[in-house]
């Protein structure tokens, strides 16, 4: 900045007309990360009248622990989605990352023929991750490198994805997985699941990429305006590849801990998943249009959902009602967003 | 403070080197010339004005100063020195910063992080550090007076708040050369003041600009010099004060291919009037109030913002207006509501031909026919046999190159896609033909063909309203109604000149200076 500048301001110029309140605006506009948490508080509340367990250590950490790998594709998703696109076959990822890694390291003699045995099982994880990676980088070469349209990119790969599943498994479930696969998932830290742990810790860290790194802000830049975005230097392509694989081996992960969890991978793992993660996402404030959002509001929506059919289970629903309930549950939060929010959801 | 002291760092280049220098500058797109040989000299510390008419190649010479287009030929020169290479956008951003009419601003984001987006300030970690960002961008904005709270996302700016900030961040990247294209178009007249103020201040700082404008008067408000391009050519450049208005306008107009011209007709009292508006006002706030006899030609001109596109959408029920009748025929049309013009026999050809003509996948048959379902189709179900016939029709009315009716519209040229959204205006048989900027982007053959039409579709006693800022397309009107911001500000007879046209439609009374 050259200094030899004047600053004089000119009397002539009389200040802009102020855009009302600011100071307003921007409670709102921070509250809105917040905006989800008395619903949170009553549900509760509402949660702790109908059945007093609902409050116990217990239920809390069954609570989390059920949602934890969810949790971990809507952050996924929420990347992406921040970036302006949007990623369908992250459900088949979370099937079929885990899926190939047992497949390559289980012993076909002692599961009636499934699996090949041909990576000892130490390679589990790495290639669980290597799925995940591939899965993404594929992804975005077709929509990055291709220009083709995100949205039927990644149905095709959701339908592809999972009748690789399908296919390698001859849809039966892969079992007697190694212990290297089932450790994350079954294993506690301190009284607490690990898989608990694993969320809570990527949350923390999407919380401060998103929000504390040039990359972070990137992708709120390219999701506003890519124009804009490239202007100011950044370079698009590279940044939304790097997005859609991140978000890919996230998706792979939480198909990790799942299976840990239930020892197994059913041919259909995370199918049908998709909605609910789009649905969180979108709950929580993360708009489909890209470049609004975040992590934290992410996360509170996840939780709200989850909370919610928790509550419903303790109050003695029947089974049978949990989906339409689901759906019910999707829309009144849709609408009660929109209310507090104050803008229409898109 | 002098503008001599804006020494070039960069090298020990004198002071009287222009700021900016391009030098036979050629740009082609396909087979369109945007930019022949042209040039312009932009001297340190003073505002100078770029004006031509739509398509003088003024964008493409801001896109080549940028560095966001490569020239084909000629070179561009900062200080006496070559410009940076194309990928280098650091380096260009250090020269030159031009504030689009299209906002390069993030919305959702705060002023602060717009201001300094992909440079945040950071601390250890690399992590973004907010208070120390938020400090620089009330810092910045301060030196350059800019009063904004930075903390407020940029989607509560207003234009011109958002102008300020653009302007604010080009400067914090060392430029010293801003390009404002079209700075005024969508602020008020005290806006355009405060703007002009900013302008003066940031002159007498050292900052030279690249003031791109329609409105004339603005030029001989707060510019120094002035450049005329026409038809990709450099026509002139000199002092503002040295250049009059008239010449000014015919620097800009120029000499202009023959074009068709109605002929002079007496206006005939026994004709019925056909078309009456009655105290139209659009949601906009642009007003307007005609009538209209059976056969005539009306022409509604104004430039951009001057309500004329509007009003037209109005009449034709794409727009709902805020007040005032609309009667065609003796019946009167039901406001916003496109089918019930159609019924009353209203034809149009809209302002932009990829959003709102055509369909460009389908065939020209589907698309001209899209109107009249009725006439193509038996009992509900559409005839391909008829449709295809009222389409060979239009195919050889509007000698519409295409090898037949089957063909997409998206492999049509852009004069032949423009004839099918006249054809399907047509296929109607209107008692009202509306053209909104009827040959924008159309070669001069098309031109003739589509103007050409409309004198034919007039003898059978259609009458013609025919919306646009286009000398060409106004000629063959009886008479021109100009609009200026949302006003008739004059009525033409038929034999004006173009000179007084295109002055009134820039606001400016030629007789009067």
């Amino acid at each position: 900045m050259s200094e030899t500048l004047s600053t004089a301001a000119s009397p002539a110029a009389a200040p802009p007309p102020s855009a009302g309140p600011p100071s307003r605006t921007l409670a709102i506009a921070r509250l809105r990360d917040l905006a989800l948490v008395p619903a949170i508080i009553a549900v509760a509340v509402v949660g702790f009248v109908v059945n007093p367990v609902f409050l116990s250590s217990d239920n809390i950490i069954n609570v989390l622990q059920s949602m934890s790998e969810i949790a971990i594709v809507v952050l996924a998703q929420t990347i992406v989605l921040i970036t302006g696109k949007m990623d369908l076959s992250l459900e088949s990822t979370f099937g079929l990352a885990p899926g190939i890694a047992a497949w390559l390291v289980i012993d076909p003699a002692l599961t009636r023929g499934l699996g090949l045995d041909v990576l000892p099982s130490a390679w589990a994880v790495p290639v669980v991750l290597a799925v995940g990676a591939l899965v993404g980088a594929f992804n975005g070469l077709l929509i990055v490198r291709f220009g083709l349209n995100g949205f039927i990119v990644t149905l095709g790969m959701l339908i592809v994805l999972r009748g690789l599943l399908t296919g390698i498994s001859g849809g039966k479930t892969f079992f007697a997985l190694p212990e290297s696969m089932t450790y994350l998932g079954s294993a506690s830290w301190f009284g607490v699941p690990v898989s608990i742990w694993v969320s809570l810790l990527l949350f923390a860290v999407g919380i401060v990429v998103l929000g504390y790194t040039r990359a972070g802000r990137a992708l709120y830049a390219i999701g506003g305006n890519v124009d804009a975005a490239r202007a100011a230097g950044i370079r698009t392509d590279r940044v939304l590849w790097i997005a859609l694989i991140v978000a890919s081996m996230l998706a792979a992960l939480a198909g990790l801990l799942i299976s840990g969890r239930l020892a197994s991978v059913p041919a259909a793992q995370g199918s049908g998943a998709i909605f609910q993660v789009f649905a969180a996402a979108v709950i929580g404030g993360v708009s489909l249009n890209g470049g609004k959002g975040t992590v934290f509001g992410a996360f509170t929506g996840v939780l709200l959902l989850f909370m919610i059919i928790n509550v419903l289970t303790l109050a003695g629903v029947p089974a049978q009602w949990t989906n339409f309930l689901n759906g019910t549950v999707i829309l009144v939060a849709l609408v009660v967003s929109r209310i507090t929010g104050g803008k229409a959801q898109t | 403070m002098s503008a001599t002291r804006q020494a070039p760092t960069d090298g020990p280049v004198g002071d009287d080197q222009p700021v900016v220098e391009a030098v036979n500058v050629t740009k082609r797109f396909g087979s369109t010339l945007a930019l022949s040989e042209a040039g312009i000299v932009v001297r340190r510390g003073e505002t100078h004005a770029l004006v031509g008419r739509n398509g003088a190649g003024k964008s493409t010479l801001v896109g080549i100063l940028t560095g966001l287009q490569a020239a084909d030929e000629g070179r561009v020169l900062f200080g006496g020195a070559a410009a940076p290479p194309l990928g280098d956008r650091d380096a260009w951003r250090r020269q030159v910063a031009c504030v689009y009419q299209k906002s390069t601003i993030i919305p959702a984001l705060t002023v602060a992080e717009n201001l300094f987006l992909n440079r945040h300030a950071r601390g250890p970690g690399r992590l973004i550090r907010w208070n120390t960002l938020r400090r620089q961008a009330q810092e910045l904005l301060a030196e350059w007076s800019v009063d904004v709270d930075v903390r407020q996302p940029a989607a509560t700016l207003t234009v011109e708040q958002r102008q300020f900030v653009e302007i604010a961040r080009a400067l914090s990247f060392g430029a010293r050369f801003i390009i404002l294209d079209e700075p005024t178009a969508q602020l008020d007249g005290a806006g355009i003041g405060r703007l002009f103020a900013r302008i003066r201040d940031l002159r007498a700082q050292g900052v030279t600009f690249l003031f791109i404008s329609h409105h004339l008067q603005e030029i001989y408000e707060i510019c120094d010099q002035v450049t005329v391009f026409r038809d990709a050519r450099h026509i002139v450049t000199a002092p503002v004060a040295q250049l009059s208005r008239p010449a000014l306008v015919a620097a800009m107009t120029g000499e202009d291919v023959s074009m068709p011209e109605a002929a002079p007709r007496p206006p005939s009292r026994e004709v019925p009037v056909l078309v009456s508006v009655r105290d139209l006002v659009t949601a906009s706030g642009a007003q307007l109030s005609l009538e209209a006899r059976a056969g005539e030609v009306v022409g509604i001109a104004g430039g951009g913002g001057s309500g004329k596109v509007e009003v037209a959408e109005a009449i034709v029920g794409l727009a709902r207006p805020a007040g005032g009748t609309i009667t065609l025929d003796g019946r009167r049309l039901r406001p916003g509501s496109v089918p019930d013009a159609l019924a009353a026999g209203v034809g149009l050809v809209p302002q932009d031909r990829h959003r709102e003509g055509l369909v460009p996948l389908l065939s020209i048959a589907e698309n001209v026919t899209m109107t009249v379902p009725h006439r193509v189709g038996r009992r509900g179900l559409i005839s391909p046999a008829r449709r295809d016939a009222l389409a060979r029709q239009s195919i050889a009315d509007l000698a519409i190159k295409a090898a037949g009716p089957q063909v997409p519209v998206a492999e049509l040229s852009g004069g032949n896609q423009q004839k099918v959204v006249m054809g399907r205006a047509l296929a109607s048989d209107p008692k009202l033909l509306v053209l909104i900027t009827p040959t924008a982007g159309v070669d001069v053959r098309s031109k003739q063909t589509l103007l050409g039409v409309v004198e034919q579709v007039r003898r059978r006693g259609t009458t013609v309203l025919v919306v646009s800022d286009e000398v060409d397309d106004l000629r063959i009107c009886d008479r021109v109604l100009v609009m200026f911001q949302g006003r008739v500000v004059r009525e033409m007879a038929h034999g004006w000149s173009d000179n007084d046209l295109v002055a009134a439609m820039e606001g400016v009374d030629l007789h009067h200076v």
